[in-house]
C-alpha cells in the first residue's frame, strides 16, 4: 500500500497538484509497508516529530533499505563534503549553525538581512527592466528571466563573489539545481558525473576566494566565516565549503519555487492580485500563506530515529526513514480551517513551511524578505499578466516542487 | 443553561467591570469583545498608564534599548472601554455588585474581572527602603528610574535577591559595564525556580560575568549618608558593600488587600478560583459573576495533583485572561477549564532560558541533552516517578516534546536515547530546592493546597 504511496509522491503526474493525494495520505496520518520509509502527513505529528529530540537528521543513523526511492536523489551533493549542518545533530550542528548565524542574523548581526533590502530591489528591478528588453511580452518565463537569476544574483552578494564571478556562478548554481531535478530519461551515470565535476569546480573556486579573504577580509559572509574567532572556535575550511555550498543550494532551490509558486498562485487569484498591486504591505502576509498553501519544500526525507517510538499510533523501529510530509501537514484540516483555500487574511498560521525546530530554515528572515520584494514588484509593475498555461509544466523532483517554466504575458511593464 | 435569554442579554447590554488594566486585563477585554460583548466595559487600574508590557523592563529597557515609555502592550483589536486610569479599586460589594474606587466612585458590574496582578515586595525596613538610589523593579516608573540611575554610571549596584529579575538585572548592569554585587540568601541564584543543581548553573554564569557574588547571605541593613542617599549594605556575614544603587529584588506580593473583608477567597497567596477561572468565597463556594486571571490567581491543575498554583508567568496570565473572558460569556458545558501548562521564559548573560511544568515539585533532575559546563543543555524534573518539569538554557526548540512528556505523565528517568545525551545525563540528581519554609526570592511558581482564604476560621463540626 505504502509503495504505492511512496510512488505516487514521486510520480510526475502527481506533480501539478499533489494535494488530493495528501488528502488520501491523511487518513493514516503514518503509513509504511514492509520495508519502506514511514509517511508522516498529519501537521500534529509532523510538528511534534520536528521537534523531538530521539529524531536524527544524520543520515549515518539511517538503517540503509532499499525500499527508499528518495535515498538516492536526495544525495544533496555533499559526498565529496563533510555533512552540512542540516545533515548533522547537535551539538555539531548547534555549533555550525551558530557560527554560520554569527555573521547572518540576531544578535549579533541584527541588520544584514534588512540591510540588503536595497540591493535586492535593486536586483529586481534590473531583472524586470530586463524582460522588456528580452523577447518580448508576449510570452514571458518568469522562471528563466525572474525567479531562476534572483536568487543566485543575492547569495552571490551575500557571500561575497565578486560581481565580475556572478556568470560563472549562476552556469555552476544552474548545473547544480539541474542534478536535484533528475531527469528520468538522463543517463544516471553521466549526470552524477557532471554535477560531481561542477561541484569541484565551485569547491575550487570557493576554496580560492575564501583564501583570499582571509588575507583581505571584507563585511560579506565568507569573510567573516573564514576570519571568524568565536567561542564556538572557528570554521575548517572543509566546513566554510560544505556550509557555503548547502547556502547555495539551499537558498537558490527554495527561493525560485517560492517566487514561481507564488506568482502562479497570485495569478489564479487576481483578486489577491490587485490588493497586492495597490498595498505593497499585503506582501507579508501573503508570503505567510504561500508558504503554508504551497510549500517549496514538500517533505523532508532524511530523518531517522534514534530508538524505537511510537507516534499516531505507530512504533517505528531505531533507524527507519521517516518521511515528513510539510506540504501536507500545512493543508491538515484538524490545524487550519479551509485549508485548501488560499488565504492571506488567515490570523493564525503556524505553518510548516519553513520547518520548525532545531533545523528550521535558517535563511528564512532572506527568503521571506526576496519574495516579498520580488512579488509585490512583479504585481506593481506587470500590466494585466496572464497565465498562458495552467498547470504550468512543473520539475521533475517532488521534494523541491515548482513549475520549471512560467509562461505568461503582459500588456506592458510599468516603470 | 437556562436559556431564559439572561447570557444573550448580558452579552448585549451587561456590563462588565475589569480591574487590573495590564496584560491579563487588556487581554481579557479583547477577548470578551471579540467574542460579541458589546455591553459596557470598564476597565479600572492604578497606574496611570494604559496596558504595557513588563518583561522589557528588567531586559531592554535596563540596557537603554527601549524606553519605559515604549513598552505599551500591542493592541489586537479595539476594545471600546470606559477607562478608569490612576484610580486604585478599594473595596467589593459582592451582594451589591459593585467596585468601589479611592476617588470615592462606585462601578456596578453584571461579571467581574479581577486581574490585579502582584507588586514587588518592599524592602523590609520602610525608611531604608526610602534611602534615595533604593529601588524595586515593577512598574514602567520603576524601571524608567532604575534606568536613569544605571545610565548615571554609578560606582556599584548591589542587587538583593538572584530570583529571575534580580538576575536579569545583575546581566543588564554587566552589560553595560557598571560594577555590580548580588547578595541571595540562598545558595545559588534560581535556586527557588529551579533548583540547586541548576542554581550552580545560573552562578557561574555570574561569576564568568565578573558579577560579585554572594551566596548565603542576606542585606542585615542599608546605610543612607547625611543627604539621604544609600550608600552601603551590611551584610549577615559581617561584610559591607558599597554601592550607591541598590534593587530590592525580593519577590512579589499579590494586590488582595483591597478585598479584605469582601467575602471573597482573597488572601496573601491570591484569589482562589476554580479550573474556570470563577472566584471562590471565604467558604469555598464558588462565585458565578466573579473571575479572576494572571499573576493574582490561584487554581486548582489536574496535572499538579489538583493543587493550587500562582504563576507569575507572562503566557499564563494571557491564556488564563482569555479563559476568564470565554467562561463570563458562557453558561454551563460551554465554559471551558485553564488547563495551561506553567510556562516561564527569561534571558540573562546572553543565555535563553526557559521551563515548562512546574520545577519547584521535582525532586529529581536530569540532563537529557547537552551540557551544563556549555551552559546549553536541557533538563526535566522528576517527582514520583514521572516527569513533572523541563527547563532548557539557549535549546527552547526541544521544550515543545518535553512538554507533551510532562502532559503525558511520562516517566521518570526517561530511557530513551536522544540527540545530543553526554555522560552527564544517564544519571539522575536530586534537583536541590531549598527547604520551602525557608523564604528565597521567591519561585514565580507558587504550589498551595490551602483554603480559599488566609482567614482564620474555627471549624465546628456539627454534632448528630
Ligand atoms: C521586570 C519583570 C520582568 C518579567 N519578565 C518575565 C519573563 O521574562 N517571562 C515571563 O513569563 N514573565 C515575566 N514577568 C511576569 C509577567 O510580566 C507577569 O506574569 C504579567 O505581567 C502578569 O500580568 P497580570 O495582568 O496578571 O498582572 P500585572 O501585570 O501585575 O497587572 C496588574 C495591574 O493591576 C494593577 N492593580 C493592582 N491593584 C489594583 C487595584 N486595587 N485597583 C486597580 N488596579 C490595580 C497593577 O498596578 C497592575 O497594573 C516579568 C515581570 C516583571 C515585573
Amino acid at each position: 500500500m505504502t509503495q504505492a504511496i511512496l510512488r505516487e509522491i514521486i510520480d510526475y503526474a502527481n506533480r501539478a497538484d499533489p494535494y488530493p493525494l495528501y488528502e488520501e495520505l491523511r487518513k493514516t496520518p503514518v503509513s509504511q509497508d514492509s520495508d519502506g520509509p514511514y509517511v508522516i502527513s498529519t501537521y500534529y505529528e509532523i510538528h511534534s516529530l520536528l521537534h523531538d529530540p530521539r529524531i536524527s537528521s544524520d543520515r549515518r543513523n539511517l538503517t540503509p533499505t532499499t525500499g527508499d526511492p528518495l535515498a538516492q536523489t536526495e544525495e544533496d551533493g555533499e559526498t565529496a563534503l563533510p555533512p552540512s549542518f542540516l545533515g548533522l545533530d547537535p551539538p555539531e550542528h548547534d555549533r555550525l549553525r551558530r557560527m554560520t548565524n554569527r555573521p547572518f542574523g540576531p544578535p549579533h548581526s541584527p541588520h544584514r538581512v534588512h540591510d540588503m533590502r536595497g540591493e535586492l530591489k535593486g536586483i529586481v528591478s534590473g531583472l524586470i527592466d530586463g524582460i522588456v528588453a528580452a523577447d518580448g511580452l508576449d510570452r514571458i518565463d518568469l522562471v528563466d528571466q525572474f525567479s531562476y537569476p534572483f536568487p543566485v544574483s543575492v547569495i552571490c552578494r551575500l557571500l561575497g563573489v565578486p560581481p565580475e564571478d556572478e556568470p560563472r556562478f549562476h552556469v555552476w548554481a544552474d548545473t547544480l539545481a539541474a542534478s536535484l531535478d533528475p531527469d528520468p530519461d538522463a543517463d544516471p551515470s553521466q549526470r552524477h558525473k557532471g554535477s560531481q565535476d561542477t561541484r569541484m569546480e565551485l569547491g575550487m573556486y570557493l576554496a580560492g576566494l575564501i583564501e583570499e579573504r582571509r588575507k583581505n577580509p571584507g563585511d560579506d559572509m565568507l569573510s567573516h566565516l573564514a576570519t571568524a574567532d568565536t567561542p564556538d572556535g572557528t570554521m575548517t575550511t572543509m566546513e566554510i565549503l560544505s556550509t557555503s555550498a548547502l547556502l547555495l543550494i539551499a537558498g537558490h532551490e527554495t527561493t525560485v519555487n517560492l517566487i514561481t509558486n507564488g506568482m502562479l498562485t497570485l495569478l489564479r487569484h487576481p483578486e489577491v492580485l490587485q490588493r497586492l498591486r495597490e498595498d505593497p504591505g499585503m506582501a507579508v502576509p501573503i508570503v505567510e500563506e504561500l508558504l503554508r498553501y504551497e510549500p517549496p519544500v514538500q517533505l523532508l526525507p532524511q530523518r531517522s530515529p534514534l530508538t524505537e517510538i511510537e507516534i499516531g499510533g505507530v512504533t517505528i523501529p531505531k533507524g527507519a526513514s521517516l518521511w515528513l510530509i510539510l506540504a501536507s501537514g500545512n493543508r491538515d484540516p484538524k490545524r487550519f480551517d479551509h485549508p485548501d483555500r488560499f488565504d492571506p487574511d488567515r490570523g493564525d498560521i503556524q505553518h510548516l513551511g519553513l520547518g520548525s525546530g532545531i533545523h528550521s530554515c535558517f535563511g528564512a528572515p532572506l527568503a521571506r524578505l526576496e519574495a516579498q520584494l520580488a512579488l509585490s514588484e512583479l504585481a506593481r509593475r506587470l500590466e494585466n499578466p496572464q497565465l498562458l498555461e495552467d498547470p504550468p509544466p512543473y520539475r521533475q523532483n517532488a521534494v523541491l516542487r515548482g513549475p520549471r517554466h512560467l509562461p505568461i504575458s503582459c500588456d506592458g511593464i510599468r516603470p | 443553561m437556562n436559556g431564559d435569554g439572561s447570557l444573550e442579554r448580558l452579552k448585549r447590554d451587561g456590563r462588565i467591570v475589569v480591574v487590573g488594566a495590564s496584560l491579563a486585563g487588556l487581554r481579557a477585554a479583547e477577548t470578551m469583545r471579540e467574542k460579541g460583548f458589546t455591553g459596557s466595559l470598564t476597565m479600572i487600574g492604578d497606574e496611570p498608564y494604559e496596558p504595557y508590557d513588563r518583561p522589557p523592563l528588567s531586559k531592554q529597557v535596563l540596557l537603554g534599548k527601549a524606553t519605559a515609555d515604549r513598552t505599551a502592550l500591542p493592541r489586537r483589536r479595539d476594545i471600546d472601554a470606559k477607562w478608569r486610569l490612576g484610580v486604585p479599586a478599594t473595596g467589593l460589594d459582592m451582594a451589591g455588585r459593585r467596585v468601589r474606587l479611592a476617588d470615592g466612585d462606585e462601578v456596578e458590574y453584571d461579571r467581574l474581572l479581577i486581574a490585579t496582578g502582584v507588586r514587588a515586595r518592599p524592602w523590609p525596613n520602610e525608611e531604608e527602603g526610602a534611602l534615595d538610589g533604593v529601588f524595586v523593579l515593577r512598574t514602567r516608573d520603576d524601571g524608567a528610574a532604575l534606568e536613569r540611575s544605571l545610565a548615571a554610571g554609578p560606582r556599584r549596584v548591589l542587587v538583593i535577591g538572584a530570583g529571575f529579575t534580580g538576575s536579569e538585572i545583575a546581566s543588564a548592569c554587566r552589560e553595560r559595564g557598571l560594577p555590580v554585587t548580588v547578595a541571595e540568601r540562598g545558595n545559588a541564584p534560581l535556586v527557588g525556580a529551579l533548583g540547586g543543581v541548576i542554581g550552580e548553573v545560573a552562578a557561574e554564569m555570574h561569576r564568568t560575568h565578573e558579577v560579585d557574588l554572594r551566596t548565603g547571605v542576606m542585606v542585615t541593613a542599608l546605610e543612607g549618608d547625611p543627604s539621604g542617599r544609600v550608600r552601603a549594605a551590611h551584610l549577615s556575614d559581617g561584610a559591607t558593600v558599597e554601592a550607591d544603587v541598590v534593587v530590592v529584588s525580593l519577590g512579589a506580593q499579590r494586590n488582595t488587600e483591597w478585598l479584605a473583608g469582601s467575602g471573597l477567597g482573597a488572601g496573601p497567596r491570591g484569589i482562589a478560583c476554580d479550573a474556570g477561572c470563577r472566584a471562590f468565597n471565604i467558604w469555598g463556594i464558588v462565585t458565578d459573576d466573579i473571575y479572576v486571571a494572571g499573576d493574582v490567581a490561584r487554581s486548582p491543575h489536574a496535572l499538579f495533583g489538583y493543587q493550587f498554583l500562582s504563576l507569575e508567568h507572562w503566557g499564563n496570565a494571557v491564556a488564563q485572561a482569555e479563559t476568564a473572558a470565554h467562561n463570563m460569556l458562557s453558561e454551563g458545558m460551554d465554559r471551558r477549564p485553564h488547563v495551561w501548562v506553567p510556562a516561564f521564559w527569561s534571558s540573562q548573560f546572553g543565555v535563553n532560558i526557559k521551563s515548562v511544568g512546574v520545577p519547584p515539585m521535582g525532586t529529581e533532575i536530569l540532563i537529557t541533552q547537552g551540557s551544563r559546563d556549555e551552559r546549553r543543555f536541557a533538563a526535566v524534573y522528576g517527582y514520583q516517578g514521572r516527569v513533572i518539569a523541563a527547563v532548557t538554557f539557549d535549546q527552547c526548540r526541544w521544550l515543545p516534546f518535553y512538554q507533551h512528556l510532562i502532559e503525558t505523565t511520562a516517566p521518570f528517568p526517561p530511557q530513551f536515547a536522544t540527540v545530543d545525551r553526554r555522560p552527564e545525563g544517564h544519571k539522575a540528581l536530586a534537583a536541590d530546592f531549598p527547604d520551602p519554609s525557608v523564604p528565597t526570592h521567591g519561585p514565580t511558581i507558587t504550589l498551595s493546597g490551602y483554603s480559599p482564604a488566609d482567614r482564620k476560621m474555627t471549624f465546628t463540626p456539627a454534632r448528630h
